[in-house]
């Protein structure tokens, strides 16, 4: 493991940020954090660091106390901010060789391969930077560090496509490389693309973790069927949901374990034409914040 | 015209975001005039001794350079109002550049400006709303302070006259920092620039006041004198001053007009693709943050000490008067005349330098306030070491500024008496105001460590200690309340009596004061 929280809490003031968050992202993994916002992703990534202290539970980084041994840790890891700020009056690549020479030195020529893959000016003043190329900085100095363990918040926030692309097929090298990878998004396609498991937050707590296949497994596929026959009786069946007719068009929801059941009673009904889907991970995530209340 | 459209909404935005500067700072003014207007009158109860104190202080040179002279011998009001005159001159002029800076630049730099100019809010309305704060505050300081002045027993017209005068210059720098907003890169450089000024202001009329008196009309700062509260009331002065601030900010406003929001006047030259070797540790990041203004400070310390080296040996001389030398051996001791001149200056320097170190302690409160602490501490730097770095940066500046001071005046004075040793003794003068910006410095620290959000209470020690300094004598204080105050354990040197012990403490006193704010800030989350 990489990564182990269990029970975190953190209170701010009279804000309960985390709620008892368990977290577990594996050595190698790239792990996505998912979650609506105010969910508390970025204040769980700031314990991880120890930036922020939780108020209980306990956190292990690369097998170490992240408060306590903050230093010690963040020798192996690199951090990009949701937010980037930078030094007004220092050129961008100036930045990044800061923050490399603070970590014992990063080989220039890894520095200079991922400028220009990310097509950033390092000539250019901080304060004269997009917020897009702000992130490019950060991303840069994180990318081109040795780092065993990358902690990503919402990286691709303000990038063009075709940087996200770039950013994508770095992460994959990561991942081949045998690096860790946590990122805190929101962007669902690409949580999808590279993420080997995801972690669903909500107020405080994980509600949901595991890989896309699992947590799929533990929705609702959605079917659409012309039948020959009405479609009575099939809404009262176990596990359908949302049933709607139009003329010989019938729609409804399954649950997983249900689908096997559902399915001979669409076919004493004869099926002329059938889709099934398995849920969208936007169909996931809509089920998991849907239910806030 | 579109361009002022959403003024009124700023300018509630701005009251609300200034809801305890503004009264604290109204307050603390208009009592300070106040009470030394009612202490002063029982100091002097008869004409006679009005006469006699003011032949004293405009026989002092040092006191003329701080202060300026009391226009009219047997004015009353004028004797109480010359130091509150000059000080609270000095005290609007820097909250009006505080306040046109805040509302203008520092909004633009954290990019809100972006996000209000994009609703309905015109191109001019930010510079106007700013101006708008600035002369309404000052109305009411002016009416606040002219309304407990009369109550005291001075006459009407005359503390009419006091609200004027501050009046005056409150609005002549709300349109200096108007104009250096626009033209600088950053809230931080334009607030210096216009601090520089006033600073330029300050000197010009000290040795106008002394030295040349047609001089004085050159500084915007000397003009609170000039019109002459209790003593001949010249209104107008005031329009003087409201001529100057309206063609000055319709240059701020022509700025305005011509430049892009987030930019400077002058374009961004590309820099280095890559850090040099100095760049790539904290010590070489806090170093690089902190030299520009530090150079800027030097420069301007050492200008003053030029000044201060040239008149010195003068002004020893001019003290012509008996109750000039007995009240000026009260000051410094029984040193040489000149000495105390010199040692009454380098004090002054003392309490600017201790403002340097203050604003370059809370360097440390600004990177965590924008985010970027938590990008650097990100990486294998211990928070401890990254906040101590900015500490040193400070108490470091704190003694390089003074030395630059203490060195130009050393070396001028030098060469005018012709005696090489005064370099050695102007620097040490200089050198031991030191340990009492270390202690605001600790002070800085101890407060940000503990609460970052509140570090700029900082400024409010300086303030309070200054003030304890120049009224406990005044209003009777007890010896133990002046006493809190570290500028009251500094050596008056040269000339006074050097002990090691005062200077000894207040470096511990700062020392424990930064340990605290260490001690806090690692047991605390970083923001
Ligand atoms: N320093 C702080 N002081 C007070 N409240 C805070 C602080 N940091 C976070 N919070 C609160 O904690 C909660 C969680 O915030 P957090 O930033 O972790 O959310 P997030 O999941 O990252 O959201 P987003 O997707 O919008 O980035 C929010 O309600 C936020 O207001
Ligand atoms: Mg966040």
């Amino acid at each position: 493991m990489a990564i182990t929280a269990s029970g975190l809490r953190k209170a701010f003031g009279r804000t309960q940020a985390l709620d008892g968050l368990d977290l577990f992202v594996r050595t190698g993994e790239v792990h996505g954090l998912l979650g609506p916002n105010g969910a508390g992703k970025s204040t769980a990534l700031r314990v991880l660091l120890g930036l922020v202290r939780a108020d209980s539970g306990a956190v292990d980084v690369l097998g170490a106390d992240p408060w306590r041994d903050a230093t010690a840790v963040h020798r192996r890891l690199a951090y990009v901010p949701g937010e980037v700020t930078l030094w007004p009056s220092l050129t961008g690549g100036e930045v990044i060789d800061l923050l490399g020479g603070l970590r014992g030195g990063v080989a220039h020529d890894r520095v200079a391969a991922m400028v220009e893959r990310f097509e950033l000016d390092p000539t250019k003043r901080c304060r004269a930077y997009s917020s897009g190329n702000r992130r490019k900085v950060a991303l840069v100095a994180a990318l081109a560090s040795d780092a065993e363990l990358l902690v990503l918040d919402e990286p691709t926030a303000g990038l063009d496509p075709l940087m996200q692309a770039v950013f994508e097929q770095c992460v994959r090298e990561a991942r081949a490389a045998g690096r860790t990878v946590l990122l805190a998004s929101h962007v669902l396609a690409e949580v999808e693309r590279l993420c080997d498991r995801v972690s669903i937050v909500r107020s405080g707590r994980v509600v949901d973790s595991g890989s896309l296949t699992e947590l799929r497994h533990l929705t609702t596929t959605s079917v659409r069927a012309r039948l020959a026959a009405p479609a009575d009786g099939l809404a009262a069946l176990p596990g359908v949901h949302d049933l709607s007719t139009d003329g010989d068009q019938v729609r409804f929801r399954v649950d997983a374990d249900a689908l096997g059941r559902v399915l001979p009673a669409l076919g004493e009904r004869g099926v002329r034409d059938l889709v099934c889907q398995p849920p969208t991970l936007e169909e996931l995530f809509l089920s998991h914040y849907g239910s806030r209340s | 015209m579109t361009g002022l459209a959403g003024v009124g909404a700023l300018v509630r935005l701005a009251l609300r975001r200034d809801r305890v500067l503004l009264p604290s700072w109204i307050a603390v003014l208009a009592l300070v005039a106040i009470s030394s207007a009612a202490a002063t009158g029982d100091l002097y109860p008869t004409a006679a001794s009005v006469v006699r104190a003011v032949g004293a202080v405009n026989d002092t040179p040092a006191m003329v350079a701080l202060y300026g002279r009391v226009p009219d011998v047997g004015s009353l009001g004028a004797l109480a109002m010359l130091k509150p005159l000059a000080t609270g001159a000095l005290a609007v002029a820097v909250l009006a550049i505080v306040l046109v800076v805040r509302h203008t630049r520092a909004e633009e730099d954290a990019g809100r400006l972006e996000l209000v100019q994009a609703g309905a809010v015109g191109r001019f309305a930010p510079l106007t709303a700013a101006l708008v704060v600035v002369v309404g505050a000052n109305a009411v300081l002016g009416a606040v302070t002219a309304v407990g002045l009369g109550a005291v027993g001075l006459p009407v017209a005359g503390s009419v006259a006091v609200a004027l005068a501050w009046f005056a210059v409150a609005l002549v720098f709300a349109a200096v920092a108007g104009v250096t907003a626009q033209l600088v890169t950053g809230a931080r450089a334009a607030t210096g620039l216009a601090v520089a000024l006033l600073g330029a202001a300050f000197g010009v009329r000290a040795v106008g006041d002394t030295a040349a008196p047609w001089l004085s009309w050159a500084s915007p700062l000397a003009w609170a004198q000039q019109v002459r509260p209790y003593a001949g009331d010249r209104w107008w002065v005031g329009g003087l001053a409201v001529l100057t601030a309206a063609v000055v900010s319709t240059a701020a406003y022509a700025l305005v007009a011509r430049r892009d929001l987030g930019g400077g006047l002058l374009p961004d030259r590309a820099g280095p693709a890559r850090a040099g070797r100095d760049l790539r540790s904290t010590t070489g990041l806090a170093w690089r943050l902190h030299r520009g203004p530090l150079l800027a400070w030097a420069a301007g310390f050492a200008a003053y000490g030029l000044v201060v080296g040239g008149v010195a040996a003068d002004v020893g001389g001019m003290l012509t008067s008996d109750q000039a030398r007995q009240l000026f051996a009260e000051l410094g001791g029984q040193g040489e005349l000149t000495d105390t001149v010199l040692a009454a200056m380098l004090g002054i320097l003392g309490v600017v330098a201790s403002v340097y170190g203050v604003q370059a302690t809370l360097r440390a409160a600004a990177e965590e306030n924008t985010g970027r602490a938590a990008l650097l501490l990100s990486a294998p730097v211990g928070r401890l070491r990254w906040a101590a770095g900015h500490l040193a940066a400070a108490c470091a500046g704190v003694v390089v500024v003074l030395v630059s001071a203490g060195l130009a005046a050393g070396a001028v004075h030098a060469v005018r008496t012709g005696d090489a040793g005064q370099v050695g003794r102007v620097v040490l003068g200089a050198v031991v105001q030191a340990p009492a910006g270390w202690v605001l410095a600790g002070i800085v620290l101890a407060v940000y460590g503990a609460a970052p959000r509140l570090a700029a209470a900082g400024w409010g020690a300086v303030v309070v200690f200054v003030l304890l300094g120049e009224l406990g004598p005044l209003l009777g204080l007890p010896g133990w309340l002046s006493d809190l105050s570290p500028y009251a354990h500094v050596p008056h040197l040269p000339g006074g009596q050097f002990s090691a012990w005062p200077v000894a403490a207040l470096a511990a006193v700062a020392a424990v004061a930064a340990f605290g704010g260490l001690l806090a800030l690692r047991g605390r989350d970083l923001g």
